[in-house]
């Protein structure tokens, strides 16, 4: 079938680059392949989702809203000696069905987003780094925050400077919450003197409660975001970075702060502190400012990150050619991301025939929606779309750790995960299928040049057209990219 | 046992003819069952069991230290209050704790440690699939085996060569329709795709055949349905469906999340905990007379700081508690030595001593449950671990 290897370039460029081929997308490409990868790079970052237009610090203030009147319920349930299950609308339940309905519908509009955009390589790239640096909604404080922080943290930095990118996703209130760092306190801080006076022993003769250090951020940005787990640092360094991030929280509900984030300088441990080697002088919140530009210049997080990008857009075992091109482009631009992804779509590597990568199921989902145009338009679609994904495993927004979601084909590749994607494409094909006039040409331009004589023979004989749509999106090239 | 998988043994054994004799010998009874939980996110063993009767424990551990409250197992130990099935089940004899138990891995990263936790090798990233999977190879050459996974993702201690099981609930698939068959034509050739999909549609027969006796299928809907705590039981009964069904597999996995407890740790583990021990009452109770023959072994990637930190909860740390349950064990105490709470005692002056090798726990339980040798044990199953004694005598 592959006729000239521009044909075969189009076809990779939109599916193993982009999210898979909309109606006309590989005609589109075929021209230019990899000019029409880079007119998709653009200073200002990639597009942000509708979230109602709220931030997350008013989504925040909601939840706080919600807690303080749970709180209420509860103590007025008390106080009748019963359970607060009372007669009429319930406020807590009502604020609880806004906050689900919040976080839906940010997953509708980042699913839709992704299945209609005609930049598709721009939001395959955002993607990466809402993954790289993940937060969870698994977290009651973070369930609706997820959505505004990948608005407001990554999409606008993603193809400007990574110390930029990393400065502004590790001060997001959405990420202090994640990863605890809003409650750490500096051990021998002003702060901790005070709590522990005011404290005192407890009622029942045991030892007050300290308040004190959480390491948790400090060792997810040296393991996760950026030198990596081999990147040369010890215990030590972990406590040393956790210490110099404490400070760094959020304001209470009573603070007339006009930003949510705040340094407190009397929670900050006092004192210099050395990391990975390096002595960072006693001071306020430029201390952890001076680590987080080291961690970002580091040569250990060039590498570390750019053996993701690869392993995310090209081979779950990347080539070691690639990943040394890619880490050239971030050292000699200073970790500007769109030089490096610049160099990700000029390295041969990238284009090899064969599709190395299984789709994860976002991105099968994604990929079907933008065949068939299938995309989930009215409200009622977000439960749908979320039951979609949390059947095959990758529930929207709700990634089991900090780590995200996996990149690689064996966990995704379960007996059990093919069978459910085989029920989402046949439910998919039932409800679109009988519109498709011409599933042959459907499937011409869904994967162009990469669609096998065997898979193009089966959709051929299908007896109907859903079962013709759902043999394309489950054949071994749809699968893959 | 059911005519079917005693066809298959005889068939088996059959195609061996000339080895017939050792095959007789190795051969492991097919209704034994294994089970590993794995909770991920680093559990904290000291709040799983805690040490109430430690002298450093209360101090060590101030507003987290539990006191009556707490389930006694003995003079030192209790179970943590949500933990009432598996309580139970310790008093009757059939759990045991291993209070002090870590992998080799001492680096306290969640990924790496729960890669060695579930390849069973000696260090990180050194080995690609699961000690699970190659338990499935090494009994293999005495006959089938089969093994699953309950949840959407392929869990990495089932990963590797030998093609294992995985379901998760969901609604049953149209057999009515051509698109199975379809599909396994196009997938013949491909080494991923086409064994994934044909194990997948088994399972999924299996499922809907025992179905009607309130197997895998209906539990998996409950499991659904229902959050929290039923769910979890749902999960554990479907998970017994498949163990009981004829042919069935002998060897699972199944993992429970986020025990990470860096913050309010109560609250936290009030609600891990309460699934965990759900989780094993389904699978005790469906499992019914099976159960007997059954072991199940509830396993982390690391414990936690034995001090509380500054912020309700706990950092990574080092030794951690496994659970032991099943009606195949032997009564007993504690698993292993308690190193206590002493300063002096703790791994680098902050966490539970590891006093024993979680490997050797392993290797124990699959030469005396499952009939495994020590050469597959010292080379296959867990590489180049020959130094790490099998603890024995525990089934």
């Amino acid at each position: 079938m592959a006729g000239n290897p521009r044909e075969l370039d189009a076809a990779i460029a939109v599916t193993r680059f982009g999210l898979g081929a909309k109606a006309g997308e590989i005609a589109a490409a075929s021209g230019d392949p990899r000019g029409w990868l880079k007119a998709q790079i653009r200073a200002e970052g990639a597009e942000a989702f509708a979230t109602g237009g709220e931030t997350a610090a008013q989504r925040f203030a909601e939840y706080r809203e919600f807690r303080r009147e749970r709180l209420m319920a509860r103590r007025a349930g008390a106080a009748k000696g019963g359970d607060a299950k009372g007669s009429g609308e319930d406020p807590v339940e009502t604020t609880r069905r806004f906050i689900r309905q919040d976080a839906g519908q940010d997953v509708l509009a980042r699913t839709r987003l992704a299945a209609t955009t005609d930049a598709a390589f721009r939001e395959r790239w955002a993607l990466f780094w809402a993954n790289h640096f993940t937060v969870s909604a698994i977290k009651a404080q973070t369930a609706t925050l997820v959505g505004p922080y990948e608005n407001e943290a990554v999409r606008p930095h993603v193809f400007g400077r990574f110390a930029d990118l990393l400065g502004a996703v590790e001060t997001h209130p959405a990420m202090l919450l994640y990863l605890d760092q809003a409650q750490s306190i500096g051990p021998n801080s002003r702060a901790a003197q005070l709590a522990g006076r005011r404290a005192g022993p407890q009622a029942d003769g045991a030892p007050p409660r300290p308040a004190g250090l959480n390491e948790n951020l400090a060792r997810e940005i040296l393991e996760l975001h950026t030198v990596g787990v081999d990147g040369g640092y010890a215990q030590a360094d972990v406590t040393e970075f956790a210490r110099a991030l404490t400070g760094l929280s959020l304001a209470r509900p009573n603070e007339p702060q006009a930003e949510l984030v705040v340094f407190r300088q009397p929670a900050h441990e006092p004192g210099a502190r050395t990391v990975m080697g390096k002595r960072y002088a006693a001071g306020g919140k430029e201390q952890a400012g001076a680590i987080l530009a080291d961690l970002a210049a580091a040569p250990q997080t060039a590498r570390f990150v750019c053996t993701k990008i690869a392993r995310h857009f090209v081979a779950d075992d990347p080539p070691p050619a690639l990943v040394a091109r890619l880490e050239k482009a971030w050292l000699a631009s200073g970790g500007d991301l769109a030089r490096v992804a610049e160099a990700l779509v000029d390295a041969p590597e990238a284009w090899a025939p064969q599709p190395a990568k299984f789709k994860t199921p976002y991105e099968f989902v994604v990929s079907s929606y933008r065949a068939t145009g299938g995309a989930p338009q009215g409200p009622r679609f977000g439960p749908q779309v979320n039951q979609a994904l949390g059947g095959l495993g990758q529930r929207p927004f709700g990634a089991p750790s900090p780590k995200g979601w996996p990149d690689e084909a064996a966990p995704w590749a379960a007996s059990d995960a093919l069978v459910k994607r085989m029920q989402f494409a046949q439910g998919l094909a039932a409800a679109v299928g009988p519109n498709v006039q011409d599933p042959n040409a459907l499937a011409a331009a869904t994967l162009g040049a990469r669609l096998s004589p065997a898979a193009a023979t089966a959709i051929r004989r299908a007896e109907s057209r859903p079962e013709a749509v759902a043999l394309l999106l489950m054949t071994p090239e749809f699968q893959r990219r | 046992m059911t005519a079917f998988s005693l066809n298959r043994r005889a068939f088996a054994a059959g195609l061996a003819l000339p080895f017939l004799a050792r095959v007789a010998e190795a051969a492991t009874p097919a209704n034994r069952k294994f089970v590993v939980v794995i909770c991920r996110g680093g559990m904290d063993g000291l709040s799983v069991a805690p040490p109430v009767g430690d002298p450093d424990y209360r101090a060590l551990r101030g507003a987290l230290a539990m006191g009556d409250e707490a389930l006694k197992l003995d003079g030192t130990f209790a179970l943590h209050p949500q933990l009432t099935a598996i309580h139970a089940l310790a008093r009757a004899g059939q759990a045991r704790i291993a209070p002090a138990v870590a992998s080799p891995d001492r680096a306290r990263s969640h990924f790496e440690a729960q890669d060695v936790l579930e390849t069973g090798a000696g260090g990180v990233y050194t080995t690609s699939s699961g000690w699970l999977n190659r338990t499935v190879g090494a009994l293999s050459a005495a006959g089938k085996v089969e093994a699953i996974s309950v949840g959407a993702t392929a869990p990495l201690i089932l990963r590797g060569p030998a093609q294992a099981g995985s379901w998760s609930p969901g609604r049953a698939v149209d057999t009515a329709a051509r698109l199975p068959t379809l599909l396994q034509d196009l997938y013949r050739d491909d080494p991923l795709l086409g064994p994934a999909l044909a194990r997948g549609l088994a399972t999924e027969t299996l499922a809907q055949e025992t179905g009607a006796s309130g197997g895998p299928q209906m539990a998996g809907m409950r499991a659904a349905a229902a959050p929290g705590r039923e769910a979890s039981r749902s999960m554990g009964e479907a998970l017994a469906g498949f163990l009981k069904a004829p042919g069935g597999p002998q060897l699972a996995a199944v993992s429970v999340d986020g025990f990470d407890s860096h913050a309010n740790q109560a609250g936290l583990l009030n609600n891990r905990l309460a699934a965990l021990d759900a989780l094993v009452d389904g699978l005790h109770t469906g499992l019914g007379p099976m159960w007997k023959d059954t072991v199940v072994l509830a396993v982390t990637e690391f414990g936690r700081t034995a001090r509380v930190n500054g912020t309700g909860g706990t950092d990574h740390g080092t030794g951690s508690t496994a659970l032991v349950l099943g009606g195949a064990l032997k009564p007993g105490g504690i698993v292993g030595d308690w190193p206590t709470l002493r300063q002096q005692a703790l791994f680098e002056n902050r966490d539970v001593y590891p006093a024993l090798d979680l490997r050797s726990l392993e290797k124990g339980l699959l030469a005396d449950h499952l009939g495994l040798d020590r050469r597959a044990l010292d080379t296959t199953v867990f590489p180049d671990s020959a130094a790490v004694r099998p603890l024995l005598g525990l089934v």
